[in-house]
């Protein structure tokens, strides 16, 4: 099944930088001096302990937080500059789910497709829902969801719109391994698809193969990862053990 | 424009479907509202007779502390799932999902507020219906002034761990002015020789306020939500 095209007047990019950007919060520097530059059809594991700044930085690139020095240029474009335009071209899947709990399934994506404008509400929702097994408890409010039935729709949430930049923090928590495996076939799908996608996890044996590079951050820098060939595990524990 | 009133009645929508499921705040708010006159009706009331005037004070007191409870929990709704952000990163205007939240505080508010009028005119001598035209105009301006600020401060203070302390701290200096006006104008109406152009004068002021807090809030809640 295939979705309608988006509508053709919005913005595009397929280039993200991020120079020199720092956030502090009062006397907490969250995240210091990060500069990466992400591609169209790349899949970027971000990686670090807790605490390292990985939410912070997912919260930069959707453009809710702004940076308290540097810049992130998406395209042409900032924050600023690209508005609304350029909301509608992110996609993000926070730990928290971003739904509501008293809407039914079906209620909560037609919410989000009529917020964000989309044509053929009926036939992505219905999409939506296949993709997310959730067919047959569609009008179930969403209350009585597991977590990894409430995961699968918040994924489908934040890929409603089919964004240019998908962000995704722990989007593999609470789903079972059935769900796990479509949901990296997926996201090879929006790799092939040209999107440019950020996927947050400390779950290093999931995206082993998965992500194309790995953006590593501990104490809010960032560190990078030995091109030694061992595991993504094993790497990132070595630069970790550095960084400390 | 179309856009930004769909989108403002789309949030409505949602925020009164959600509250129509779990009725939290319709029965807090109003619990909370009745045991207000309650309680005043026995103070005020002295030998079957209330004390002049006590009705006007009794329904914006009521007004203001079921909007306060009614605020600051439809924002800890949306922050509870972390929705806020995902209203916040929807392509729209954002000044539209504050008009969105905003109206469906108010519609809230005058469900509450139908169910005070009816208690405290049970209680009372009723004479809130004297004139029931002004009276609502009067009504419906002070909340809709009390529920913008309300709603700004809410929205500002969803992320902070101490909300519950600031919201009150923050609300009500600033909103003092309208809970005057609509005092005065009430009593205004309800006097045994009703003072009509008084109570046009507070109506005025109250709706001079509304244009002012909602122009602020407004222009500010864009800059204002962006951590």
């Amino acid at each position: 099944m295939s979705l309608p095209p988006s509508n053709p007047d919005q913005f595009d990019f397929d280039r993200l930088t991020v120079s020199g950007a720092s956030r502090v919060y009062g006397r907490r520097r969250a995240l210091s001096r990060v500069s990466v530059s992400l591609h169209a059809g790349e899949l970027v594991g971000l990686l670090g302990p807790n605490g390292a700044g990985k939410s912070t930085f997912l919260g930069l690139l959707s453009t809710l937080i702004a940076p308290s020095a540097g810049t992130v240029q998406y395209g042409e474009r900032n924050a600023q500059t690209g508005g609304s335009a350029l909301r509608r071209q992110i996609g993000f899947l926070s730990h928290e789910l971003q739904l509501y709990p008293e809407l039914t399934a079906s209620e909560n994506l037609c919410f989000f497709s009529r917020l964000y404008g989309l044509s053929d509400t009926e036939s992505r929702v219905s999409v939506a829902l296949s993709r997310a097994r959730l067919d047959d408890r569609s009008h179930d409010l969403v209350l009585g969801f597991s977590r990894g039935m409430r995961q699968r729709l918040a994924v489908e949430r934040a890929l409603l719109h089919e964004p240019r930049l998908v962000l995704l923090d722990e989007p593999f928590t609470g789903l079972d391994e059935r769900s796990c495996l479509e949901l990296r076939e997926r996201l090879f799908v929006l790799k092939e698809s040209r999107r440019i996608v950020v996927i947050a996890t400390h779950d290093l044996d999931l995206i082993e193969g998965l992500v194309d590079r790995t953006v590593t951050l501990s104490g809010g820098r960032l560190i990078d990862l030995a091109d030694s060939g061992d595991s993504v595990r094993v790497r990132y524990r070595e630069a970790i053990r550095r960084a400390q | 424009m179309s856009e930004f009133f769909r989108i403002a009645w789309l949030v409505m929508q949602k925020d009164i479907r959600v509250e129509s499921r779990s009725r939290e705040l319709v029965y807090t708010t109003a619990f909370f509202a009745t045991s207000c006159v309650l309680v005043f009706s026995i103070a005020f009331v002295r030998g079957g007779r209330p004390i002049d005037e006590a009705e006007a004070g009794i329904v914006w007191v009521a007004l203001a502390y079921t909007g306060q409870l009614a605020l600051s929990r439809t924002f800890e709704r949306e922050l509870s799932h972390d929705a806020l952000r995902g209203l916040l990163l929807a392509p729209v205007e954002r000044s539209s999902v504050f008009v969105g939240k905003l109206l469906g505080i108010v519609m809230l508010m005058v469900v509450v507020e139908v169910v005070v009028v009816f208690f405290v005119s049970l209680f009372f001598s009723g004479t809130l219906f004297k004139h029931v035209f002004w009276f609502s105009a009067l009504m419906a301006s002070g909340t809709i002034g009390f529920a913008a600020v309300g709603a700004l401060f809410a929205a500002m203070l969803a992320r902070t761990q101490s909300r519950t302390v600031l919201l009150p701290v923050l609300l009500y200096p600033v909103t003092v002015p309208i809970l005057i006006a609509g005092v005065s104008g009430t009593v205004a109406l309800i006097q045994p020789e009703p003072n009509l152009d008084l109570a046009r004068f507070w109506l005025a002021l109250t709706i001079f306020f509304d244009v002012v807090f909602l122009t602020l809030t407004l222009w500010t809640f864009e800059p204002l939500m962006t951590e």
